[in-house]
């Protein structure tokens, strides 16, 4: 059991990290004050853009690179509506969502069943991306909490209103912010498709940005609490995975249900235990229209 | 002596909101080491000329020349880097970062860390600013959140300074202590340009003076050489009447009874209050004067039973023990609450005014049965628009469309129509222009010759003494008891102000 516990944290990691880059980003936009819903959407079309790009020129570090430019074209996209014409925020986010769900299902449907080989470790068995998922989470508390231009993007999210008055650039750093989300979720979707499954099919990132963006909300502000969630749902992803392999006397359904009912179980601890102020940013989801 | 070009020279500054003038040719000038007052009604245009000065809003027409050179003014970091300051009205500030975040956001390459914070701590110590710079914004009161506007403000070290209002929430003795630097920044050659309605302290600080009205300048003048009677009779282009004193009238029972009262805060950062005892008597107002975050809002809170936990004593209302009683019933028994927070506390913001009757007319009047009777809050909106006469782009606005002034008439007028036998009013008002302040005092103290019980709670200590028959002090949770007004002055109520009840001065 002891020699099997670096595997086992490994498989954890893992299956953690897609949550991980995608809820980092999101941390992000929503911290800027902007609630972009469509996080499953941009997901799924970095898979199915970063596969099929990966799949035409044989490399998958491409395909990588690809699937997060998808995601963060489906952010401009977003960007447009909810920035530049101050659409509603949670409208244009589902619409995002729903959009990159049907065209990465159109896109991919070649390369349905087509396997990709494994993409070689970089230290301890773990991939380049996870490596690079773990510079992302120091880098992005680094940068929310120490530096000025995390002030910055702090202040536009509590208060678009203060900021501009102090002539903080709102919309700039918001659009930003949303393209910095919309790469993460790119990357982590082709992180999906090109190593975690190493296969394509549709529909495949199976609910994970919306649990992305639950975590978020757990998170309440804090970047460890972020990751620390995203782990834990690693980590209940993985163990009912075992435990349906492991013939428990529990039907299948409900073990499967577990990440999901974890998810809801910390929203509701968390809303309980929170007061005024706990987590989300002060002008989250307000579209913001200079006056002059 | 005048052979250096003004700090700063604007010509002919004019700006239309749709077919609002809001600055119609506006000429000003502010010389080095001068005090311009720029006085005005709200709605006079001071704030949209003081948004152009800061780059915030950009002149239909109209030059600005800074130093003798003709500059534009594209944004806030192009007024900042000529060295305009701003301290603003509506506080541009973050509730959920720290009193540091706050002020380093607000300097041009600065980060909220040690050597910046003690950069803060010695401007404020040498301004005398009190600031405990790693709170949240959202536990401060309103005063300490002017202390961050100011400090942030004199970090820059601006050449040109605009204060708007700087002074409506601070006691008697900080005002001093901003006179002081105000004096000492003058003296090192800054130009300041003063927004205030309180004419006496304009008279004596400032050297010179703008008038607006409608959007237009009115006249120019120098300050020293009027009275605060004549410069207010320049602002509204009429007399301002001085509100009626109130009535010697026999006062009656005791309406409103706080007996030991101690409640320790719910939030982190709060004020306790500690074994509060107040009478208020019907046919009497009582005002309670204290510097902003000494346990106003907490023990504004246990008045209406919004919030706190209560460790001991009582709050009784006509004789009724309602200290562990939610605000409806306190509304049955004839209280009536004005909040201080208008949008957000006392108001729907997106709600019209009709609607927002509903916030506390539920309980107490007929609004219909279980459909509501829009009719019914149509015409109770409309009743106490024509009486107090407040002003909006149409007949049935959002309360947010309302200007500050305005919106508190409403707010007071809603309390006033239920006909309550207590009225407590926070800061009855602040951030409202002269003659709409009149008429709230006025009403108020109407309100208690008719038998009423008023009670005041307020940083304008001029208000206090205008309106009340007996004023107490709250200094960190502690309450001062009421003493006669005709028995005391200014100064002794501002040195309690800063002694809490029970501790030697």
């Amino acid at each position: 059991m002891i020699e099997l516990l670096p595997l086992i944290l490994a498989t954890v990691i893992t299956a953690a990290t897609p949550l991980v880059i995608a809820a980092l980003g999101e941390h992000v936009v929503e911290r800027s004050g902007v609630l972009n819903l469509g996080v499953e959407g941009m997901m799924i079309m970095g898979a199915s853009l970063g596969f099929a790009g990966a799949v035409v020129l044989d490399n998958s570090y491409l395909g990588l690179a690809i699937g997060a430019l998808a995601g963060m074209v489906m952010a401009g996209i977003f960007a447009l509506f909810a920035l530049g014409l101050a659409t509603n925020q949670v409208a244009t986010g589902l619409a995002i969502t729903i959009f990159g769900l049907g065209l990465a299902g159109l896109i991919g449907q070649p390369f349905v069943g087509q396997p990709r080989p494994p993409i070689p470790a970089l230290v301890f068995g773990l991939d380049p991306i996870v490596c690079l998922s773990f510079v992302l989470m120091v880098g992005t508390a680094w940068l929310l909490n120490r530096t000025r231009a995390g002030l910055i993007l702090r202040g536009v999210g509590e208060s678009h209103g203060s900021a501009h008055a102090l002539g903080l650039p709102v919309l700039k750093v918001r659009l930003l912010a949303v393209l910095f989300g919309g790469l993460c979720a790119g990357l982590a979707g082709a992180y999906l498709s090109l190593i975690y499954t190493r296969f394509w099919s549709p529909g495949m990132t199976a609910g994970r940005g919306w649990i992305a963006l639950a975590l978020v909300v757990f998170a309440a502000g804090s970047v460890w609490r972020l990751v620390a969630g995203a782990y834990l749902f690693g980590a209940i992803l993985i163990a009912q995975l075992h435990a349906q392999a492991g013939a428990i006397g529990i039907p299948s359904q409900f073990l499967s249900m577990l990440p999901y009912l974890m998810t809801i179980v910390a929203l509701v601890v968390l809303s309980m235990a929170g007061r005024r102020g706990a987590g989300a940013a002060g002008s989250l989801g307000q579209p913001f229209v200079p006056d002059r | 002596m005048r052979s250096a070009p003004p700090l700063i020279r604007c010509q002919g500054l004019s700006k239309t909101f749709g077919t609002l003038k809001a600055n119609d040719s506006v000429d000003l000038l502010v010389e080095s080491g001068e005090i311009h007052a720029l006085l005005g009604e709200n709605g006079a245009g001071k704030s949209t000329f003081v948004k152009m000065l800061y780059g915030l809003l950009k002149p239909d027409a109209g030059t600005i020349s800074w130093l003798g050179k003709a500059v534009t003014l594209a944004d806030p970091d192009a007024a900042r880097a000529l060295g305009i300051g701003m301290v603003f009205q509506h506080f541009s500030l973050f509730d959920d970062l720290t009193v540091l975040e706050n002020i380093a956001i607000g300097t041009a390459g600065a980060r909220a860390d040690q050597a910046f914070a003690a950069r803060v701590s010695a401007l404020a110590r040498e301004y005398g600013l009190e600031l405990d710079l790693q709170r949240p914004v959202w536990t401060l009161s309103a005063g300490e959140r002017q202390r961050i506007e100011i400090a942030r403000c004199l970090l820059q070290e601006p050449r040109l300074i605009v204060l708007d209002e700087p002074t409506s929430v601070l006691t008697p003795q900080e005002a001093e202590n901003l006179f002081a630097s105000l004096l000492r920044l003058q003296a090192k050659g800054a130009g300041i340009l003063f927004i205030s309605h309180k004419l006496e302290e304009v008279r004596r600080i400032c050297t010179a003076a703008t008038i607006l009205r409608g959007g237009k300048v009115v006249a120019r003048t120098d300050p020293r050489k009027e009275s605060a009677r004549s410069l207010a009779a320049l602002m509204v282009g009429e007399g301002v009447a001085d509100v009626r004193p109130p009535s010697t009238l026999e006062t009656g029972r005791d309406l409103l009874a706080v007996r030991g009262l101690s409640v320790s805060p719910e939030i982190a950062h709060g004020i306790p209050l500690r074994g509060i005892d107040l009478t208020v008597r019907a046919g009497e107002v009582v005002a309670i004067a204290g510097v902003a975050g000494n346990g106003q809002s907490e023990f504004f809170a246990a008045l209406t039973g919004e919030g706190g936990l209560i460790q001991s004593g009582t709050v009784s209302i006509d004789g009724e023990d309602v200290t562990r009683r939610p605000i409806g019933m306190r509304r049955r028994l004839g209280a009536a609450f004005v909040p201080e927070g208008r949008l957000g506390h006392a108001t729907l913001p997106q709600r019209t005014l009709s609607e927002n009757i509903m916030l506390s007319w539920h309980e107490t009047e007929d609004v219909g049965g279980f459909f509501l009777s829009l009719d019914k809050l149509r015409q109770a909106a409309r009743k106490i628009i024509t009486r107090f006469d407040v002003r909006g782009p149409n007949a049935d606005p959002r309360a947010a469309q309302l200007s500050g002034g305005n919106l508190q008439k409403y707010i007071v007028g809603r309390e006033i129509e239920r006909n309550p036998r207590l009225i407590v009013v926070d800061q009855p008002t602040w951030g409202v222009d002269a003659r709409a302040a009149s008429l709230i005092r006025q009403t108020l103290v109407d309100l208690a010759g008719q038998g009423a019980a008023v009670l005041v709670i307020t940083q304008d200590l001029d208000e206090a003494f205008e309106m009340s028959d007996r004023i107490a002090v709250i200094c960190a949770g502690r309450m001062h008891p009421p003493v006669p007004t005709r028995m005391t002055n200014r100064e002794a109520i501002g040195l309690l102000m800063t002694t809490a009840h029970g501790e030697a001065a």
